[in-house]
């Protein structure tokens, strides 16, 4: 239910419903869209963003919560007793969301004793609330050259080639791999996929599971790891990574989530698979991500002497619920305008192509409510119109509750059925663009400290498109697990110690870093807080 | 402002907030109970009774507004029965869910499952199914289920409904729609090699050309 101030300019969206369904609204040229991202888009503005002073990206800079963590104290000190393990395996994966869960999966099969812990549940993660679909190029008319293309610019050019390379050509392989597992994807009754653009794509190759893509993979990917019988250690977070004498990853300190008794788990490789950083809530954006996106991997991974790439850049999806307030950030799919809904400002003019990539669109929404003063206000902010009832006009009544029933149940909680009218948007902070530095093995700048899934950084470069992190936290969480099972029987165990706390706290100390601050902060701290 | 009860325990909140954001503005730091915020994960499972009614309800506290006088009991765990199976050897017959899943067939109809459902599923319908061994009709049903387990809460006969789903859908997944064709294919061709020569001749091209190329590529309509 929308309340009377903002009845005005819905008007106006419905006034122009026939003629905006039917427009073609122009693509930005190359320069319109450098200029409007230099202008609009939150990871230009220089002063949110602190130079670090000390560790392997030193000089570099990043968002200044972040630098806040990365350049802050351990939670214990290095003379904490690791001499006797509660836990002995061959692999441990810290991180239980689908990276993670397909990394197990993989290492399970080399024969290696394997252990997920994860300081939530298996399953707590964005994987679960990645809705609109995984990209692979398998249609006749398209192929991973094409799909290279798509990801290469869409990523400013700034992709590691040889990570893109893998994601696009082990793309179909990974689908065929869920498929066989048993996730459900939406096909015709021939089997063909039914697949659509996301933004900035140039193929049809969206693949989904209605709008619940995310959670049909990941509740798939867990009930695998269950039925392996795979020992997931959960509400355990990771507080530190230990290193053997070698300076190789040799297992982690744990924490119990509840009772904060620490833990030694030993291991003879170590796959980081932590996720995002959403919580750290960047310029004060809301999030679209789940409760424990803290980036503890980057400052795990950081403080052990693990390269970063691209930590400066981050992904506002240009969709996050902008009202009700209740929903604040949340993320209303790509999916949404996948279908052929677009998004209309104050005065009900389509502004922009509904399919340009997520910085340029979010910059495009940013500009439309800031500058150009065409944004609707609300109590809690300002957005823009993303026209759903479109989606029905294109393609018929029941295409919403169909493809997109996450969507509608949704706004419908709040009074709003979004078949009859549009939803409010803004953007969300989504995505951690950069992260942890990788070879195409996963490896890190650690010996037998593997990464994947949204820790990672430089697959995607400065910008990623829809439907890439569904497939690369599958592509990379699989090779992970490979690898670090295979690593686990060739590499020898040294003595683990926490040694390396010493030497960064050397680094903070003089560099001038006296920051009390602890980290990783496993939670954000809600307590007493209206939260976004 | 509003007040809620949490545990039974009386609060003053504002009345835009969720259950969830609701038990933080009163000093919760929650670590059991809370997953995805969103309405996927289903770690937020919440019972409530309005003060002074009678009847019982159900929800996610991640997507439900408070109201004067909810008195609020969360679920953050609930004892589902997981069975294991190995997906690649089982037939999704009738028989399997009779020897994994064999209280499905103690059901008595009493719908309290459905009635409690946070994602206003038909739960007992698709547990007929289950009965039945029509996964692909359970899968369907049950598609949208978040596994938070109040209906297991809530039903005499002990079925662990989420996890029936769970395999419904798998079986569904796996064996029951046709596998895709052009998938198969495409997974064959790049395991031939077709597309290295095509893909090493694109990224071995200096920055300009693909970035001409990418400016100008042709955009499927």
């Amino acid at each position: 239910m929308y309340p009377d101030e903002m009845r005005e300019s819905l008007a106006k969206v419905e006034q122009n419903r026939a003629f905006n369904t039917a427009f073609e609204p122009k693509r930005m040229t190359a320069e319109e869209k450098e200029t409007l991202l230099k202008t609009y888009h939150p990871d230009y503005i220089d002063g949110e963003f602190a130079e670090l002073l000390v560790g392997q990206n030193q000089g570099e800079k990043v968002p200044k919560e972040l630098a806040a963590l990365l350049q802050a104290k351990s939670r214990i000190t290095s003379d904490f007793d690791v001499s006797r393990p509660d836990y002995d395996v061959d692999v441990l994966i810290i991180g239980g969301g689908g990276a993670g869960a397909s990394a197990a999966i993989e290492a399970d099969n080399t024969g290696a004793s394997v252990m997920i812990v994860t300081k939530l549940r298996i399953g707590d993660a964005n994987t679960m609330m990645a809705e609109g679909g995984i990209q692979a190029a398998d249609k006749p008319n398209d192929s991973p050259a094409v799909h290279f293309l798509d990801a290469y610019g869409g990523g400013h050019f700034a992709a590691k080639k040889e990570l893109l390379y893998k994601l696009v050509t082990e793309a179909p392989e990974a689908i065929l791999w869920l498929n066989r597992l048993g996730v459900e994807f939406d096909k015709d009754e021939t089997g063909t996929m039914l697949t659509t653009h996301g933004g900035g794509t140039s193929r049809k190759r969206m693949h989904a599971a209605k709008d619940y893509s995310g959670a049909e993979i990941m509740r798939t990917l867990r009930d695998e790891v269950l039925n392996r019988k795979i020992p997931v250690v959960d509400f355990t977070a990771a507080v530190e990574l230990l290193l053997d004498e070698n300076g190789r990853a040799a297992g982690a300190v744990l924490m119990n989530m509840e009772t904060q008794e620490l833990l030694v788990a030993r291991a003879k490789t170590v796959i980081l698979a932590t996720g995002g950083a959403g919580r750290l809530h960047y310029q004060g954006f809301p999030t679209s991500n789940h409760y424990g996106a803290t980036a503890d991997g980057l400052v795990l991974g950081y403080r052990a002497g693990a390269k970063l790439l691209y930590a400066d850049t981050l992904q506002y999806h240009p969709t996050g619920a902008a009202f009700p307030e209740q929903i604040f950030g949340a993320l209303v799919t790509e999916k949404v305008r996948s279908l052929g809904a677009k998004l209309v400002n104050a005065d009900g003019e389509v502004f922009m192509h509904p399919l340009e990539t997520r910085d340029v669109s979010a910059a495009s929404i940013i500009r439309e409510c800031s500058d150009r003063h065409h944004g609707v206000h609300t109590v809690e902010g300002v957005g823009v119109w993303l026209d759903t009832p479109m989606i029905e006009r294109k393609h018929g009544v029941g295409t919403i509750e169909k493809r997109i029933p996450a969507m509608l149940r949704m706004f419908a909680e709040y009074g709003i059925d979004i078949r009859r009218e549009p939803i409010l948007v803004y953007p969300t902070l989504h995505y951690q663009n950069g992260g942890l530095d990788i070879t195409p093995a996963c490896e890190t700048a650690v010996p037998n400290l593997f990464a994947a899934g949204e820790v990672v950084g430089g697959i995607h470069g400065r910008n990623r498109l829809m439907g890439n992190s569904l497939l690369d936290i599958i592509v990379f969480g699989r090779s992970a697990g490979r690898n670090a099972g295979k690593r686990a029987k060739e590499t020898g165990i040294g003595t683990p110690d926490l040694s390396h706390l010493d030497r960064f706290a050397r680094q903070l100390d003089e560099a001038g870093l006296t920051s009390d601050a602890v980290s990783p902060i496993l939670l954000p701290d809600y307590a007493r807080k209206k939260v976004k | 402002m509003v007040t809620i009860y949490l545990f039974g325990k009386k609060y003053s909140v504002p009345g835009e907030l969720t259950i969830m954001t609701a038990m933080e503005y009163a000093g919760y730091k929650l670590v059991r109970g809370c997953g995805c915020r969103n309405g996927f994960c289903g770690a937020c499972a919440t019972i409530y009774r309005i003060e002074g009614d009678r009847e019982l309800h159900f929800c996610l506290a991640c997507q439900t507004q408070v109201q004067e006088g909810m008195v609020i009991a969360t679920m953050p765990f609930f004892p589902l029965i997981k069975q294991v199976y190995d997906i690649e050897t089982v037939t999704p017959s009738q028989q399997l869910m009779m020897q994994l899943y064999p209280e499905v067939y103690k059901c008595i109809g009493c719908n309290a499952c459905t009635k409690a459902c946070t994602q206003g599923l038909s739960v007992m319908q698709y547990i007929a199914y289950a009965q039945r061994g029509d996964f692909k009709k359970c899968a369907e049903e049950s598609f949208d289920c978040v596994m938070c387990g109040v209906c297991s809460s809530r039903c005499p006969a002990g079925i662990s409904h989420p996890q029936v789903a769970m395999l419904a859908r798998r079986l569904n997944g796996k064996y029951l729609t046709p596998e895709a064709a052009h998938l198969n294919d495409r997974v064959e061709e790049i395991g031939d090699g077709k597309f290295e020569e095509l893909l090493s001749a694109l990224m071995e091209k200096p920055l300009d050309e693909i970035k001409e190329l990418y400016h100008h590529r042709d955009i499927e309509q």
